[in-house]
């Protein structure tokens, strides 16, 4: 822990039944992300494919910190937060395949959705850019005494954009409610982290800013869960934004089309070994949360569900495509919730 | 009606609006304590207070990521961009999320930024610019740049009103030199309407912000001098550009003169040469002349600036070789 040190007082442990749910949404990010791949390969996902494959503990066990009304701003390789935050897989299924009834009626793909009834705020590609606009939730937050805290993610190589930087000094001086995650996931496309940084820990950076920074375990979901629970509990005592680093591993290369062939064999192998999902199934079992006709339970579920997303999805037309030339502009105020 | 400056007109929109409407706040660079670069917000920390008027950090794509934000969520911020030359330290918050959220996402950006800008106040290359053409290129945002005080105001106001990312281009060079009645009532300028600021049958001249008043007095002289008759269209907004006007203007004189302040290539001019030739080719009676600054960066002596802005004499040279044609 660096800087200062954030309240205490947040539950900091997950219950028994959080664990469960936790390890449930685990397993269907990961079987959500094996589905788009496959949807990928088959020629039907048509633009990119990305994963978080190693990631679903940090995107999991952050957002499961949050309530509903706190506003989610995830990236690329959360799915998971997606999905705790309550998106259905159905709408993100049709995000995926560029459908008329996705949440961006075809315009735009996968995350990069809006769903203000969930407070979902997807990214855009430009890496950190989405930080400053979260920054501004916060204010609204702030300015508004909503008690809302904001959530939102960037990579290792993605702290290095200006905006990572603008937004902390703007949200630490202000004391705005905003939780920064930085997944480092040990590369950003093919550049390894020793091309991007020279500090110790990213979270390191959180000194420069007065704020409290600390580096957690990205692979285990109650260490993720803790120091989230506290950087939230933390924004919302209107003490200010929190800067966390979550040490995890690109599993998958940076989109479906890349084989990553740059990255280490034995890097991938060591890695393996501490998978998030088996890590928690293993506590789970050890610790006999987790039965075998409820593990059982829940790969059905999810098998049903998603094979329900997949075929809703897959039956829903692309937009006709004078739809293109429509809604550049507002015509009016209000968001349709 | 007072006689206000322009200034002091924007101050007047900005007061107006920020009464009525409780979710409008300002934040920016030296807004607060200090009342702006250039005034425009002084008194309004004393009146609305720190949650209304927000003295930021020093960090352009934060002001204007953080205004996104906000906007998103329903909130109506207007951004003070210290000069319109730091725009660009932003750029990527303005093209990529204000002007795209609502295409993809269908939730209106009610924000405005403020951006004092132009030339002709010996600010140099970085201190002068006149940056809309970046701008107007970017589907999803509004642009508008008044010249007069009357249109400030009415423009300001409109902005703030518009569910829309409103680029407010308001010229410094103009802050305390145009003077003008402007109405102490509730009134807007409707954002997509150019103004007609001087009739005449024999050449239009297209123009926009500092470069109107440039206009309207090359038009005087060639009134009084020569006997030629010269329209002058103040756009006023840019995005929307207000199509008819402009080619109802051009089939009535049959000449067309473009003048702005920005560098000639790639401004907006080129555009509405281009709309001009397209529907209204058979109506010109001479090739479409356009005027704006030579395609350098802003220099600093005032030999260097003279030679580079438009001005009046040249506005003159270029609608007497038209009236000639």
């Amino acid at each position: 822990m660096n800087g200062q040190r954030p309240r205490r007082g947040a539950k900091q442990s997950p219950s028994k039944g959080d664990l469960l749910q936790l390890y449930y949404y685990m397993r269907l990010t990961r079987e959500f992300e094996e589905s788009i791949l496959k949807l990928y390969r088959q020629g039907k996902i048509l633009g990119g494919a990305y994963t978080g494959n190693g990631n679903e503990a940090t995107s999991v066990g952050s957002a499961f910190c949050l309530k509903k009304e706190d506003y989610l701003f995830p990236m690329h390789r959360d799915l998971g937060a997606h999905l705790v935050k309550g998106q259905s897989l159905r709408n993100l299924m049709l995000q995926h395949l560029a459908r008329a009834n996705s949440l961006t009626r075809g315009r735009d793909g996968t995350g990069h959705y809006a769903d203000p009834s969930l407070r979902i705020y997807g990214n855009i590609s430009h890496l950190a850019a989405m930080i400053p606009v979260a920054a501004g939730v916060a204010l609204a937050s702030k300015l508004r005494k909503e008690k809302a805290v904001v959530m939102t993610y960037i990579g290792d190589g993605g702290s290095n954009v200006g905006d990572f930087h603008e937004s902390l000094a703007m949200c630490s001086v202000m004391r705005l409610p905003l939780v920064l995650i930085i997944e480092n996931n040990q590369f950003a496309y093919s550049t390894p982290i020793a091309k991007q940084f020279i500090v110790k820990r990213l979270s390191d950076r959180a000194i420069g800013y007065g704020i409290p920074g600390i580096t957690v375990d990205g692979t285990d979901v109650n260490e993720v869960y803790a120091a989230c629970m506290r950087a939230v509990d933390h924004a919302r005592e209107g003490e200010g934004p929190t800067l966390i680093e979550s040490v995890t591993m690109r599993m998958h290369g940076h989109s479906a089309h890349d084989g990553a062939e740059y990255v280490p064999k034995n890097l991938l192998e060591e890695w393996k070994k501490k998978d998030p999902i088996a890590r928690l199934e293993k506590h789970l079992t050890e610790k006999k949360i987790l039965s075998a006709s409820k593990k059982l339970e829940f790969e059905q579920k999810i098998s049903v569900e998603l094979e329900d997303a997949v075929q809703y999805a897959l039956q829903n037309p692309y937009p006709a495509a004078e739809e293109a030339a429509v809604g550049v502009f507002a015509e009016q105020l209000g968001i349709k919730i | 009606m007072a006689v206000v400056t322009y200034i002091e007109a924007i101050t007047k929109g900005l007061w107006e609006e920020m009464e009525r409407d409780s979710s409008v706040f300002l934040l920016g660079e030296d807004i607060g304590e200090y009342g702006g670069a250039f005034k425009a917000t002084k008194g309004f920390l004393n009146h609305f207070g720190s949650d209304r008027v927000i003295d930021t950090v020093l960090a352009e794509s934060a002001i204007l990521g953080a205004a996104t934000g906000a906007a998103l969520v329903g909130m109506k911020p207007v951004a003070e961009i210290q000069f319109a030359d730091f725009v660009t330290s932003g750029f990527n918050q303005l093209v990529n999320n204000s002007a795209t959220m609502h295409y993809r996402w269908n939730i209106p950006v009610p924000m405005v930024v403020r951006l004092p800008s132009g030339a002709g106040i010996h600010g140099g290359p970085f201190h002068s610019r006149n940056p809309e053409a970046w701008f107007f290129h970017q589907p999803g945002l509004k642009l508008v740049a008044p010249s007069t005080p009357y249109d400030a105001k009415g423009l300001i106001k409109s902005a703030i009103r518009d569910p829309n990312p409103v680029l407010y281009f308001e010229h410094k060079r103009l802050y305390r030199h145009i003077k003008g009645e402007v109405p102490e009532d509730d009134y807007t300028v409707e954002i997509g309407k150019g103004d007609i600021k001087r009739e005449g049958n024999d050449i239009s001249v297209v123009t926009y912000g500092a470069t109107v008043h440039q206009a309207l007095e090359a038009a005087e002289l060639l009134e009084k001098e020569d006997g030629v008759s010269v329209e002058v269209l103040d756009l006023r907004s840019l995005m929307p550009l207000d199509k008819d006007l402009i080619l109802d203007s051009v089939r009535k004189t049959g000449k067309l003169l473009i003048a702005h302040e920005d560098n000639i290539t790639g401004g907006i001019g080129g555009e509405v040469a281009a709309l001009v030739a397209e529907f209204a080719f058979e109506n010109l009676d001479a090739p479409i002349k356009r005027i704006g600054a030579i395609d350098t960066p802003t220099p600093y002596s005032p030999t260097l600036e003279e030679f580079f802005l438009p001005n009046k004499n040249k506005i003159v040279a270029a609608l007497r070789a038209l009236a000639a044609f």
